[in-house]
């Protein structure tokens, strides 16, 4: 049986972590709100990007002279997987998931034989990863004195993979990331950018495929497919920071919930103690005035 | 026939501009063009110079963009860049740095990049002149 002092220390520091988590959701739920307006504003450029490239690989991607991005390199055989996860923890399931993707696809590759090479984005997945694939890795990207997640970024990003694609250093490119659905849902995505894959047309969006295209199809094309993976880290990353605050916002909104039960089994626990401690006392000085 | 049409430009991070336009000239790869309503439907990609949309009530923005492309339709322009300015001064500032940086690119880079390069750097040198 604690004694009292010990029950109220504990109970003060338990109040003392409740005050800690609700802060962290409180500032958790602005930084949110911040990250989802932020993917909110980056969704028309990458929707018009998506529905002009689609329609222009759509004429231009079956032809041989196709550009290698679409077309590939014709092989498969090394891997580049790029990891993204947050630079800070506290954030619930969030890095295990990303990670969790990642690995099972890392196995996948290995057992059917291919080079696996990981560019990790924020610290948290390349801890996970470390001990069991570091091998790979390639190289890191440093989330940690980004405070907001800029075009430039990806645009860092995407620069350095196109000059690893086109030194040969792989041959296709996948991204894993956590898409945001709500606060209480994230889903894990795993997408094949290079080479570059399309959502197929939708029916009747052939009426405008009526363009003419300056200088050429071919040089639009050339031009927009570098674009085109720059905009899907980005809107990755987007995803990837909303769904962080998301997760670190359940993840303390549970924390504190759970906070203030033990705080109360704690109070009650404390109060019987209290109680025995003072029936104890009435008992002694009781028995000791009848034994005068 | 309309005399107006739908003006968006929108960079990577957000819409910058969404309005009513009568007139809308745009740096084209290969030379000024100026889309009016009821164009005929082109994409062109863009080289570093400055957008000027003129509004439905006669007044003209200008926007200073590094590239990227145009969506031209009879009833709608689009203009995605890769960076975007609006006003004067601060798209000065940012501008010469990233012309800066183009020049590194023009000096690092080899081959076919560096004639790419080089007519970039030409290109923002000349917009900056144009703001003046």
């Amino acid at each position: 049986m604690p004694s009292l002092k010990d029950l109220k220390n504990r109970i003060d520091s338990v109040k003392s972590t409740r005050k800690i988590t609700k802060a962290m959701q409180m500032v958790a739920a602005a930084k949110l709100r911040r990250a989802q307006d932020a993917a909110e504003s980056a969704r028309p450029y990458a929707e018009r990007m998506g529905v002009v490239m689609s329609g222009l690989a759509a004429s231009v991607g079956g032809s041989d002279s196709a550009p290698r991005l679409i077309a590939g390199t014709g092989n498969d055989q090394v891997q580049m997987l790029v990891v993204m996860t947050s630079e800070r923890g506290l954030c619930g399931g969030f890095n295990s998931t990303i990670v969790r993707a990642a690995r099972r696809k890392i196995l996948e590759l290995e057992a059917s034989g291919k080079t696996v090479k990981i560019i990790t984005v924020g610290k948290k997945g390349r801890e996970q990863l470390k001990r069991d694939f570091g091998r790979y890795f390639v190289d890191h990207v440093d989330m940690g004195d980004v405070k907001r997640v800029g075009y430039d970024v990806a645009a860092a990003i995407a620069a350095d993979l196109m000059t690893r694609y086109d030194a040969g250093e792989f041959d296709v490119c996948t991204i894993f990331y956590n898409k945001f659905v709500s606060v209480i849902s994230q889903e894990p995505t795993v997408r094949q950018i290079i080479p570059a894959t399309f959502d197929a047309p939708e029916e009747g969006a052939e009426a405008d495929a009526l363009y003419d295209y300056e200088p050429s199809e071919e040089g639009v094309l050339a031009d927009l497919l570098p674009r085109g993976v720059s905009t899907q880290i980005f809107t990755a990353l987007l995803e990837n920071a909303a769904s962080e605050e998301g997760a670190r916002m359940s993840a303390m909104d549970n924390a504190t919930r759970n906070a203030g039960e033990m705080i109360d089994k704690l109070t009650i626990v404390y109060n019987r103690s209290r109680q025995a401690v003072i029936t104890n006392e009435l008992i002694e000085i009781i028995s000791g005035a009848e034994a005068l | 026939m309309a005399n107006t049409m739908q003006f968006d430009l929108v960079s990577p991070e957000k819409r910058l501009a969404s309005l009513e336009a009568t007139q809308v000239q745009i740096p084209a790869a290969e030379g000024d063009m100026t889309a009016m309503p009821d164009h005929a439907p082109v994409i062109t990609t863009l080289r570093p110079g400055l957008v000027k949309v003129t509004g439905a009530d006669g007044s003209v923005t200008q926007f200073a963009v590094t590239g990227g492309f145009a969506e031209i339709n009879g009833e709608s322009t689009s203009v995605l860049a890769e960076r975007a300015y609006v006003g004067e001064a601060e798209s000065r500032s940012a501008l010469e740095g990233f012309l800066e940086e183009a020049r590194q690119r023009a000096v690092d880079a080899d081959g076919d990049h560096k004639d790419v390069a080089e007519k970039f750097v030409a290109d923002m040198v000349h917009l900056l002149e144009d703001m003046e």
